[in-house]
């Protein structure tokens, strides 16, 4: 049996993911993520008076302190092998990478630990974000002008 | 109708992401990044403001508002001071965000234990 032979072998034992199955979980409750955080921007804007882009950014911030709290618990982890990307692609993925890689370096010390390792994970997320920021903020000045 | 349009863009971006987990050998940490460049795109001549403006949250939880929100601080301080505004502007709206995450995950890191 040589190497290829043997990949194939493997294939037919490894278990397939419920694509349709995840994808349906993921739809359903990232959705209900959204509605519930719209129910949150518009309670925001009737409470504190706030126009509608300030209320949208604390509406974010309440979505990171409650994921971080959960990722320190331990909670998140258990949701996220369930619930998959429903939890990832919205903003409670962005803090969970930040807590976890700060709970998981602290044993390494302040510094060379939590310091160093906090942007572990999203600091992809931002380093990607700004590269294409500058790349599409130049073509749109060159294009229309700014 | 707008909690309609939240339900429907939040749950279609989970579900292309969710696919792209499965059917690819790319990791959470690639899709993260390509989504963020893809809201980054898409408003380069402000077609993702018209998706927030009709769905509302739907639109602004999605990790490409982060993207969005990037190029958006940049634009706007790039029409007052030019090209060099870009650098100036690029986390202005971010920054509440990233410091929150931040200073959260210092303190609640310091209380807490990892759990394995």
């Amino acid at each position: 049996m040589n190497n290829k032979e043997y990949q194939k072998f493997i294939e037919t034992y490894t278990p397939k993911p419920k694509v349709f199955e995840n994808a349906l979980v993921s739809f359903l409750v990232g959705g209900a993520l959204g509605s519930f955080s719209e129910l949150l921007l518009q309670l925001y804007q009737l409470w504190f008076h706030l126009p509608r882009k300030e209320s949208g950014v604390i509406v974010i911030l309440t979505l990171i302190v409650i994921a971080s709290v959960l990722t320190a618990l331990g909670i998140f982890d258990v949701l996220v092998t369930k619930l998959k990307s429903a939890l990832i692609i919205p903003i409670t993925g962005f803090a969970h990478s930040i807590t976890s890689a700060a709970l998981e370096y602290r044993t390494e010390g302040l510094v060379l630990g939590i310091g160093a390792n906090i942007f572990k994970l999203a600091g992809t997320v931002i380093l990607y974000g700004v590269v294409s920021v500058y790349l599409f903020g130049l073509l749109r000045i060159i294009i229309i002008g700014g | 109708m707008i909690y309609v349009n939240a339900f429907l863009f939040c749950g279609f971006t989970c579900l292309v992401s969710q696919l792209i987990l499965d059917n690819t050998k790319l990791t959470p940490g690639h899709v993260t990044s390509l989504f963020v460049v893809i809201g980054a795109f898409l408003d380069i001549f402000g077609i993702y403001d018209k998706i927030v403006l009709y769905c509302g949250a739907g639109a602004i939880i999605p990790i490409t508002s982060f993207g969005h929100l990037l190029i958006h601080g940049a634009m706007d301080l790039a029409g007052e001071m030019g090209a060099i505004g870009l650098a100036f502007g690029v986390f202005n709206l971010t920054s509440a965000g990233i410091s929150v995450a931040l200073v959260a995950a210092f303190f609640l890191c310091l209380i807490f234990k990892p759990k394995h």
